[in-house]
């Protein structure tokens, strides 16, 4: 254990401890004053967050969809679909990025189809919309996986009963399954949660000027050579994905939170 | 059960959904083996693009494998270690050892370069090598490592049978590389899976960590996508997937096994 305290310390905690002096040493901490006075930084903010509010119900409505439907139903190929679903959630941001550029971008699919159909080019990739089929390419499959997980455990035997009680479909989903399924959509949602607010290689492949927080940091870094705001702005997202995945542990959540 | 009106609601959301993760993959794919994509597939197939990218980026191509390569096997000698200390003590200070290697998981790789850059940035020497990338690496893929060990650890009763092999004598060595070691064997090898494909796909980090001498395919990629031509961006992305898709495919087929026998 010795080599892993020694390789924790000297690469981690000494860094993240060098980031928070940095943040206040410039005087004393006035990034931080910056940060909730001026409306760039608080608009970088604000948007990354409602961004990633959606991102997030969305890929868990469609998850739960999705991840029910393959828990309860066998077919053929459904290992198949299983697969599928699973093996975007190791691809790295800039990939996906791609990804929404093919589907959406100048010469997308989007394009062409819409091209076929109204004589109009329609382009998402570049805005916010982009970034929203970006988010979620990259949060449904942790989500879906996570939804089969808790569906799997969940007790047949309770439906069943609620059936015979004279419960249609959607109240059996109301009361039965959804609360069954709440501690994994919470963990699974605050996971999700945290990796859109800091998915840096899918903004950045998308859009080099869209104001979501990741590109706010490495402009500061980068363009403005702004040591002390770039620390400060990612210690407040590592902060708030530090408490979102807290969120998801206590749920009992397995921490996939990667990639972006 | 019987197959109504949901069922197939149901089944054609999922598809669209598959279709919707799917479809982009195979997009690249074609687009990176297609002559010109503006005009489509019927202007033919070629390997041009491939054989372009492997000439201008084949050199990230090797800082990746050798960067991956090296993650796996520091997360090796640390990461097994450290779950087998973490599974056998409860002291404050494996908690708090505890903490610090899920930590990398929750910040975001940009934090963490930036305080790498910040204490290590000015030995130049360090700065400008591969290892400085390499440090990054394995600061985000050590969790996991640990953690998947540490599940199977947490699994079996272990200290049963390291009590066993101490009453027959074994010494401590003998036990770790001897029962240890083999019993968590799929733990490790998912570990390594893992590390594989996070290290290869990592950008977050590595775009501040890399100089434009050790750049590394994800970085490689991000340049393409921003300068290159679209067939070109693909047939790289395509060798991308090309590396870290058998890794998916083996890491998928060991995650079905235990299951079986659980």
């Amino acid at each position: 254990m010795i080599p892993a305290l020694v390789v924790s310390l000297a690469f981690f905690l000494l860094p993240m401890a060098k980031l928070v002096w940095l943040s206040f040493a410039k005087q004393h901490g006035i990034s931080y004053w910056y940060i909730l006075t001026k409306p760039m930084y608080l608009s970088s903010l604000w948007s990354t967050f409602w961004l990633s509010t959606v991102v997030t119900l969305a890929s868990l409505i469609i998850a739960t969809i999705v991840g029910l439907f393959l828990t309860r139903h066998d077919f053929k190929g459904k290992s198949i679909l299983v697969a599928m679903l699973s093996f975007p959630l190791v691809f790295p941001g800039v990939v996906i990025g791609f990804f929404v550029i093919m589907l959406a971008g100048r010469q997308g699919l989007l394009a062409e189809l819409s091209l076929a159909l109204t004589d109009e080019r329609w382009t998402l990739a570049y805005s916010i919309s982009g970034l929203f089929i970006g988010y979620l390419y990259f949060s449904i499959p942790r989500v879906v996986l996570t939804v089969m997980g808790a569906a799997e455990k969940l007790d047949d035997n309770l439906i069943e009963a609620g059936r015979s009680l004279g419960a249609n479909r959607w109240q059996l989903l109301r009361d039965v399954t959804l609360p069954a399924l709440t501690p994994g959509l919470i963990s699974s949602g605050s996971i999700c949660f945290a990796t859109s607010m800091g998915a840096f290689g899918t903004a950045f492949t998308l859009a080099t000027n869209l104001n979501v927080l990741p590109m706010t940091i490495y402009t500061e870094f980068t363009l403005n050579a702004n040591f002390a705001m770039a620390a400060a702005l990612s210690l407040i997202l590592g902060f708030i994905t530090w408490v979102c995945l807290t969120i998801a542990r206590r749920q009992g959540g397995s921490s996939l939170g990667m990639g972006g | 059960m019987k197959k109504g009106v949901f069922f197939y609601l149901q089944l054609a959301f999922t598809l669209l959904i598959c279709a919707f993760l799917i479809v982009p993959v195979f997009m690249s794919i074609t687009a990176g083996l297609t002559n010109n994509y503006f005009v489509g597939i019927k202007s033919g197939l070629t390997f041009r693009w491939v054989e372009q990218v492997w000439d201008m980026y084949s050199n990230t191509i090797w800082l990746t494998m050798k960067i991956a390569l090296v993650t796996t096997l520091v997360n090796l000698c640390v990461g097994v270690p450290c779950a087998y200390y973490l599974a056998r003590t409860r002291s404050k200070l494996s908690a708090f050892l505890d903490e610090c290697l899920t930590l990398p998981i929750a910040i975001p790789g940009m934090a963490i370069a930036l305080g790498l850059i910040s204490v290590y940035g000015g030995i130049t020497e360090f700065r400008m090598s591969w290892s400085f990338i390499l440090v990054g690496h394995v600061i985000f893929t050590l969790p996991f490592m640990v953690k998947s060990v540490l599940a199977v650890l947490q699994s079996i009763n272990f200290r049963v049978l390291e009590e066993g092999a101490a009453s027959l004598g074994a010494s401590f060595w003998q036990r770790f590389f001897h029962v240890i070691v083999p019993n968590c064997k799929t733990g490790i090898v998912s570990g390594i899976l893992m590390t594989l494909t996070l290290s290869a796909g990592e950008f977050n980090l590595t775009w501040m960590l890399h100089t434009p001498l050790t750049k590394t395919l994800p970085v490689g990629l991000a340049d393409s996508y921003a300068s290159m031509r679209l067939e070109v961006s693909s047939a790289y992305t395509l060798i991308f997937l090309g590396m870290i898709l058998p890794l998916l495919i083996a890491a998928q087929f060991l995650n079905r096994r235990p299951k079986r026998s659980a």
